[in-house]
């Protein structure tokens, strides 16, 4: 009995760093799918003879991606605790306006009118966060409250736009170095310190936990409060910057700006990169992948000259069917069927401790099974 | 009563390292455990057996820093210690592993280990090191097949296990505690448990092991201890004590036979079942008859597609190929509705998933399927609910409980009810007496007799061999999602296991030859793996 350990495990174990660690996982997937997207919005655009990668285009594409990708990713940490931020659109308008008040045109006065701004969006992040976590009040209510209660004050408080950007700093939305957008560079700044954030520190690791599953994250002693409130702070920050840049491209703080759709669209584009909007899973990258797709579909449309409403029908429809497809491939039963074929055949009564593991599993199964889910 | 009398084999000398003297715990005024004195040595597998609501759970609760107790002391290495949360009986080397995995499936087996103290340099979580680290540790488990890259979700139950035991053992624990480690396993996954145990046994961590199968706590266990209504009745060694005895002591009552005697007057009579060549994408090639008043089991290992023919006759996947006749008439059962409506009861492998609203109340739950699906005369036929429950044995306080806080054998019982009130004419039974307590067992056992007797058919599922063989009348055996033979009533359970395993093949055997072969890191040659009593045997 004592000699099943180790006789019948060694020939699995020359197997699991073969080549199946190599899987498309589901950012792959998402960017697989934005591939396509660019190859079909490219196809129609040269059928009218026109050009989708035109400067002019990619301009617009990458200008639309860095004002929803600021919101996206803060979206992404917040979701990624099983929580949820539909306060983001007031927090952006806001910051806009605390942005553009504070500077005053005076260009001494950036640095003050930057801080100021995310201050103010911080805040709303630790009150949001602290509302979840210590007053336990679902995040969707406690979010639409607490935004409801920041559009009621920019509503008295703001009539039409507000405030002067100064010359300065509004080359934060216009200037380009080369063909790119310094907005896309700070976006691309954020987005890697959040891949840091998620993949190779503590807090980042307990977010991933606490969505999956709080009473484990508690249990292994995380202090889930902490995570929860630290991901509603970051979500709350980066609108803070899209605040900012969207100040900075107007030249003025606007209220209205809440009505843009930051809030379910961000949470449309952290769900088409992949992650679950039950918490526990998803990457930063997909999120941004997300936010592609849906800036490549606001450009294809444009340039396509497709009327407002008849975009929004496609857009929803494009949403629903990548989720659905996601999901799909979540209960596909062919994966679990090959998995389970090799547990099957493979396991005598009672094998080693390697029984059916992905390690000794045909290579169909470990490949279908862990991309899913 | 009986004084803790020292435990046999070597460790009777050893001193315990941890030493509970007195412990009781009151909840809402009922006295749940009182004047509990346990010593736990090292390098000891010590058994605690009990029916259900004798006080096990709640006293490793205790240990592992659930629950605190309202009386008595518990000493670790001979110093007082307090518990005041599962991290801190887990710090100080008790850990314990329960039903419900504390595992994150969505993660790998590396981040599970380290979950909450992730190595770090400068600030910055060190992933190689992490994995590193987890991968020694398994290689020292002997632990080959697992890595530390592997998404827990994808790992089966029996590996997911075995994470929570490498996650105990990453906290240099001394004492781990297993709550019903096999309650989800099938036969071959129980041995590699038992190899671990034994293998941590050897290295002398002490091993508290709570389990409803005699043969495991017999064939793995030093020392038992029985608990009984909340009092210890029983400390023993093994070598000391009968199967018979120990029933007898958990019970206490004398048990005529494990296994109720087929009534001699219940005859299989027309077919009631019959698939003929069913197929889907998760069985093929299934030709089955149940007939009216017979149990026909259906065994295998775990994934041999037992569960899915369930699920293929009860319309949850429903076949693709072949037919399916009931009463000899053709019929396509394409949703668990219309299973509902043509008389088939599918007991779930899986309670708590798939059998109860654990929120509701228990007159709740034997209501669900009438509302569900015939509304109109639920209330009328709900009528017959309370006799159904009186009949069944289920103790409880109030019909208003929440089904959540019964135990598992009277949570089993309602989902029985609540079928049982549909009046089905065929019963297919998923593990029925998975992680129930003897004296539930034997009311399942009763009730598979009652109602054959009454010209039911049942299809029983089940991975415990001993059940198969005393209950049904004739044996299939699954194998990769197809049968792979009929033994009948009575086989032993070795010729179940063989037909299981496929281990009289010959094709299998020279599968085993090749993979003697060593075969290099990246090859595109993937051999099975050798079957485990092949395997010993070359090793004998």
């Amino acid at each position: 009995m004592s000699t099943a350990v180790s006789t019948a495990s060694p020939r699995a174990g020359s197997v699991t760093s073969g080549p199946r660690r190599r899987r498309l996982g589901s950012t792959g997937i998402v960017y697989l799918a934005l591939v396509g997207i660019l190859a079909v919005s490219a196809g129609l655009v040269a059928a009218q003879g026109g050009s989708f990668f035109s400067q002019g285009n990619l301009f617009y594409l990458l200008s639309q991606t860095s004002l929803l990708g600021f919101v996206a990713i803060g979206q992404t940490f917040v979701i990624l605790c099983k929580s949820l931020d539909l306060s983001v659109g007031y927090v952006v308008a806001w910051s806009s306006l605390v942005a553009a008040t504070t500077m005053a045109g005076d260009p001494s006065r950036i640095w003050l009118g930057v801080v100021a701004a995310l201050a103010v969006a911080a805040g709303v992040g630790l009150v949001n966060g602290l509302v979840i976590s210590k007053l336990r009040v679902n995040s969707f209510i406690a979010t639409l409250g607490v935004g409801l209660i920041i559009k009621g004050y920019l509503d008295t408080q703001y009539k039409g736009p507000s405030g002067e950007i100064p010359k300065a700093f509004q080359g934060f939305g216009y200037t380009r170095i080369g063909p790119v957008p310094v907005s896309v560079i700070v976006l691309a700044v954020v987005m890697v310190l959040g891949v840091v954030l998620l993949t190779r520190t503590r807090p980042g690791y307990h977010m991933f936990a606490v969505g999956g599953n709080i009473d484990v994250a508690r249990l292994s002693g995380i202090r889930t409060d902490r995570s929860i409130i630290l991901a509603h702070v970051l979500c709350s920050l980066c609108a803070g910057v899209a605040g900012l840049l969207i100040a900075a491209r107007f030249g003025t703080g606007n209220a209205l700006v809440y009505t843009y759709g930051y809030d379910l669209n961000s949470i449309a584009a952290v769900v088409l990169g992949g992650t679950l909007l039950m918490g526990g899973r998803g990457s930063i990258l997909g999120t941004i992948a997300g936010v592609l797709i849906l800036a490549s579909l606001d450009t294809v449309f444009n340039v396509l000259d497709v009327s407002p409403f008849f975009k929004d029908v496609l857009r929803g429809a494009i949403i629903i069917a990548a989720v659905a497809m996601y999901a799909r491939r979540q209960i596909d039963p062919a994966s679990s069927r090959a998995r389970f074929r090799a547990l099957g055949r493979s396991v005598g009564p009672g094998s080693g401790p390697d029984g059916g593991g992905p390690g000794s599993a045909s290579p169909t199964s470990t490949t279908g099974k862990e991309a899913t889910r | 009563m009986t004084s803790p009398t020292a435990p046999g084999g070597a460790s009777a000398t050893v001193a315990p390292i941890l030493r509970l003297r007195g412990i009781g715990k009151v909840f809402f005024g009922n006295s749940v455990l009182r004047g509990i004195d346990l010593d736990v040595r090292p390098g000891e597998v010590h058994a605690l057996v009990g029916e259900n609501g004798a006080g096990k759970s709640t006293l490793m609760k205790i240990i592992a820093g659930v629950h605190q107790p309202d009386a008595g002391s518990m000493e670790l290495d001979g110093a007082p210690a307090t518990f005041a949360s599962p991290l801190a009986a887990q710090l100080a080397g008790v850990s314990t592993v329960f039903q419900e995995f504390n595992l994150l499936p969505e993660r790998t087996v590396a981040e599970n280990v380290y979950l909450g103290r992730e190595p770090r340099r400068f600030g910055i979580v060190d992933v190689r090191r992490m994995a590193r680290d987890t991968d020694a540790l398994l290689a020292d488990l002997g632990l080959h097949g697992l890595a530390s890259w592997m998404r827990v979700g994808s790992l089966s139950v029996a590996e997911q296990q075995i994470v929570e035991i490498v996650k105990a053992v990453s906290y240099d624990a001394r004492i781990i505690s297993m709550d019903e480690p096999t309650a989800a396993l099938a036969d071959q996954e129980v041995e590699l448990l038992y190899a671990l145990v034994q293998q941590l046994r050897d290295r002398g961590v002490a091993i508290l092991y709570v389990s409803h199968r005699l043969k495991e706590i017999f064939d793995l266990c030093d020392t038992i201890t029985v608990l009984k209504d909340g009092d210890l009745v029983l400390t023993t060694a093994t070598a000391d004590i009968t199967p018979d005895r120990l029933v007898r002591t958990m019970v206490g009552r004398e048990f005529a036979g494990y296994y109720p005697d087929k009534d001699p007057g219940t005859v299989p009579g027309a077919v009631k079942l019959a698939l003929s060549d069913a197929g889907n994408t998760q069985v093929d090639g299934i030709d089955l008859e149940v007939r009216a008043g017979e149990i026909v089991a259906l065994a295998g290992l775990q994934g041999s597609g037992r569960t899915e023919i369930a699920h293929g006759v009860f319309g949850v996947a429903p076949f693709t190929r072949g037919t399916v006749l009931l009463d000899g008439e053709p019929v396509t059962v394409a949703s668990a509705r219309e299973a509902v409506r043509l008389g088939i009861a599918l007991v779930t492998e899986d309670r708590k998933a798939e059998g109860l609203a654990l929120e509701q109340s228990i007159s709740a739950n034997a209501r669900l399927v009438l509302d569900a699906v015939t509304p109109r005369s639920s209330d009328r036929r709900a009528r017959a609910i309370p006799g159904i429950l009186s009949s069944l044995d289920l103790v409880s306080r109030s019909k208003d409980a929440e089904v959540q806080y019964l135990s598992g054998g009277n949570q089993q019982k309602v989902v029985l009810a609540k079928w049982l009130v549909t009046d089905p004419s065929v019963i297919v039974l998923d593990e029925p007496t998975r992680g129930i307590d003897v004296g539930a067992k034997r009311a399942v056992y009763d009730l598979m007799r009652t109602l054959t007797a009454r010209g039911v058919a049942i299809l029983l599922i089940s991975s415990e061999l001993p059940e198969v063989v005393a209950m049904a009348d004739r044996i299939l055996v699954m194998r990769d999602g197809r049968l792979a033979g009929e033994l009948p009533a009575g086989s032993d359970e070795e010729a179940v296991m063989a037909l299981a395993t496929g281990a009289g093949d010959t094709s299998e055997h020279v599968e085993v030859d090749l993979s003697a072969l060593d075969v290099p890191v990246g090859s595109t040659v993937r051999p099975p793996r050798p079957a485990h009593s092949d395997t010993l045997q070359e090793e004998k």
